[in-house]
């Protein structure tokens, strides 16, 4: 039924009429030679008032819906996982949502997205996501959706909505630009399945710095499946205990989740981007307990300056978190009676890409995973210590296809060693979103 | 009195310094995306104006790199200048995105879309990601056609006369200069060329078909069998193939395209694999447009010899 309806939203956006075009400013100017500065200012305004013609002087550039945005773009995005592994606990050895989930084949993230200006003062962004599990069942989620102001003073920039929070540098992309098949290990620990999103607002403000530097702020909701480290249903597998129910009864019961980032062009061809992050809000394993993570991230990448479609260049990415959960006033699960004590439950980990575009259109990967959970008087089974190692290569035939291949050599030191590997198939229609550095 | 000396130098030195500073804070702040915009923005803003180029001289434009470094930039701007023929489309959207400079918004009168008013050759009369990597409006490699550079200049003077109205006449008449200058130029280039009328050139990618347009080339192929589209054995084969058959002498070739791949295909034929930078400062010497055209027409002509 909402499949049947986005095509029908599909259908309709294709027919929506080409958009005006942006009136081009007049060429006011050859009338006003010998005139003076405040006449060309009059005649620019009354332009504004009146609306100018186009500016045109010999023949139009021909006009197509996309280029004059009709009024919307849509894409859509598909990624087709395959392979073999040795361990029998798939859903446990690869616990991220779009992460490949069986022997065989997944179709673990199929997404349909729009993007757009909504008027003067907003653009809009959706992301639908598809999925079949493990079993053959389709499920949708509403990935993102929100709107962002063009135009603030200051340099300033809200965002409000549904969408991914900005933490650390991969947590906000989407899984078809991640380089490898499946989330690091980290991110899972901290932020859970689907990475940290919820419904929110972000303030963002760009320092007049000359050197890149943002300040963000992100107050988002503590609740449900996404925010993970808080007030999850599923926090059970953190703390071992019954999952309390927490009222939001204060600002301070909000996912509060700050970041600052900065970049530097070492080089002509080299440039480097740091971020440290953090997120706090309140956590359900007790009435008032609270979760503390702090992320630090860093990026480099150098570019041949006469790089052939981009390629060859060299890129590496790592991003450290560390969480402190409180977990005091736990109580048992059902038909144990055991309290568990007041504790602070401490996990961290950390993961480091490279990558080496070789030839165009050719990337060879290295990742190294490991997710470490201090020794904890009573905790539940997400808190295990496991590394992993996973090489990969991938081939895109164009910007909008691509073929990988991935090993990966896992330590899940009590469970022993288990090798994958896993195929991944992309392939992406309509307009596609550029992507960020 | 030596003090007193000194003292009057530091002061000297600390107006001057103002004074720059003034004339720095004064003048418009211009951001293109390609250094060949860059070039006639130069020329039409003269010292009324500081530009930078985002993409380096020998950089693919359509492969630049989003880096926060352009954010910071762009939202410095005061007009930002794009090619707008889809040339950016892979790394420009995000940048302005984040740059939140309404100054630079489309339709504000500090964004300037350089192909307006231009006559765009290949604009494909269906979307179809099959025939390669089109652009919806036409093929984005108009401005080594200098009639076309001409109508640019003319885009980039209207704007900076709506930004910056008290030195629109300085504007009108550094593009007077520069279409004179150009108009000169072309007169010269054509009669460089006109020996060469109906040469038979292959290309590594369809970016000359508007100087072949107007200095009477023939293309007869290009190594990409599709726009954007790597070659491969089989279309460099049937390229050899025409060249031989129809007499294909040089090959033209850009810094960020596969010169071996061209030098190969060279081998084949005989023919000559000739560096055709359509960005000023590409190669020394070539810092402005018409630099840069002076280049491409002696580096043809010479090779067509």
């Amino acid at each position: 039924m909402i499949k049947r309806g986005l095509l029908c939203l599909c259908a309709f956006v294709a027919t929506i009429p080409v958009a005006a075009q942006t009136p081009q400013k007049k060429d006011s100017t050859a009338k006003a030679d010998s005139a003076a500065a405040d006449s060309i200012a009059l005649i620019k305004q009354l332009e504004k008032e009146l609306g100018a013609p186009n500016a045109d002087t010999t023949s139009t550039t021909s006009q197509s819906p996309r280029a004059t945005g009709g009024y919307m773009n849509i894409g859509f995005v598909s990624l087709v996982d395959a392979g073999w592994t040795s361990a029998d606990d798939i859903d446990a050895l690869q616990p991220g949502d779009h992460d490949p989930k069986a022997r065989g084949f997944t179709l673990p993230n199929t997404e349909i997205t729009f993007d757009g200006n909504v008027d003067p003062y907003f653009k809009g962004f959706a992301n639908i996501v598809y999925k079949i599990d493990k079993d053959g069942e389709s499920a949708v989620e509403l990935e993102e959706a929100y709107l962002q102001t063009t135009s603030l003073p200051y340099n300033l920039q809200l965002k409000a909505g549904q969408f991914v929070t900005e933490f650390g540098r991969q947590n906000p992309q989407h899984p078809h630009s991640w380089a490898f098949v499946d989330q690091p290990l980290v991110l899972n620990r901290m932020f859970g399945p689907d990475g940290l999103r919820s419904q929110g607002l972000r303030v963002s403000w760009l320092a007049p710095t000359p050197f890149y530097t943002e300040a963000m702020v992100t107050i988002a909701n503590s609740t449900g499946e996404t925010a993970w480290s808080f007030l999850s249903p599923e926090s059970e597998s953190i703390h071992g205990a019954s999952v309390a129910e927490r009222k939001v009864k204060a600002v301070g019961d909000l996912l509060i989740a700050p970041r600052l980032a900065t970049s530097f062009d070492l080089t002509e061809t080299q440039t480097l981007v740091l971020g440290a992050s953090g997120a706090f809000g309140p956590n359900n394993s007790g009435p008032s307990n609270r979760t503390r993570v702090f992320g630090i991230d860093g990026y480099w990448k150098w570019k041949r300056a006469a790089a052939q479609a981009g390629f060859p260049f060299l890129s590496l990415q790592a991003e450290a978190l560390s969480r402190s959960y409180e977990a005091d006033d736990r109580t048992p699960l059902p038909g144990d009676d055991v309290v568990p004590p007041g504790e602070v439950l401490k996990d961290r980990g950390a993961y480091g890409q490279l990558l080496w575009g070789i030839k165009p259109r050719i990337v060879a990967g290295l990742r190294a995973d490991w997710v470490k959970a201090d020794a904890a008087l009573s905790s539940g089974e997400n808190r295990t210590t496991r590394s992993r190692i996973s090489p990969n290569f991938t081939w895109y035939p164009t910007e909008f296809s691509k073929f990988r291949v991935q090993y990966n050599y896992d330590d899940r030191k009590e469970l022993g060693v288990d090798h994958s590997l896993w195929f991944q198939f992309e392939f992406l229609l309509g307009a596609h979103a550029a992507h960020r550095f | 009195m030596k003090k007193l000396k000194s003292f009057k130098y530091a002061a000297a030195a600390a107006v001057s310094m103002m004074a720059s500073a003034t004339i720095a804070t004064a003048q418009i702040r211009v951001v293109a995306t390609t250094p060949d915009l860059a070039s006639i923005a130069r020329e039409v803003g003269g010292n009324k104006v500081s530009v930078v180029a985002l993409a380096k001289p020998v950089e693919d434009p359509h492969f630049v790199d989003a880096k926060p470094s352009h954010i910071v930039t762009l939202n410095r701007a005061d007009v930002l200048i794009e090619g707008g023929a889809e040339l950016e489309l892979g790394w420009l959207p995000p940048l302005l995105e984040s740059a939140r400079n309404s100054k630079i918004a489309s339709g504000a009168p500090g964004r300037v879309v350089a192909s307006a008013g231009i006559r765009m050759l290949d604009v494909p009369t269906s979307f179809d990601r099959s025939k390669g990597d089109i652009h919806s409006l036409g093929n984005p490699h108009f401005l080594v056609d200098p009639d076309n550079a001409k109508i640019v200049a003319k885009n980039i003077a209207d704007h900076f006369a709506a930004v910056d109205p008290k030195n629109a006449a300085t504007y009108r008449a550094n593009l007077a200069r520069f279409t004179n200058a150009v108009d000169v130029k072309t007169i010269q280039w054509v009669r460089a060329l006109a020996p060469y009328k109906g040469a038979k050139v292959v290309t590594y990618h369809k970016d000359f078909v508007y100087f072949a347009r107007q200095f009477g080339l023939a293309i007869i192929g290009e190594l990409e069998p599709k726009p954007g589209i790597a070659p491969s054995p089989a279309h460099l084969a049937s390229v050899i193939g025409a060249m031989k058959s129809q007499g294909g002498k040089v090959l033209l070739v850009q810094p960020y395209q596969n010169r071996r791949t061209a030098e190969t295909v060279a081998r084949q034929t005989g023919a000559k694999v000739l560096d055709m930078p359509q960005q000023p400062g590409a190669r020394a010497g070539t810092d402005t447009y018409i630099g840069m055209m002076d280049n491409l027409v002696n580096t043809l002509a010479a090779g067509l010899k």
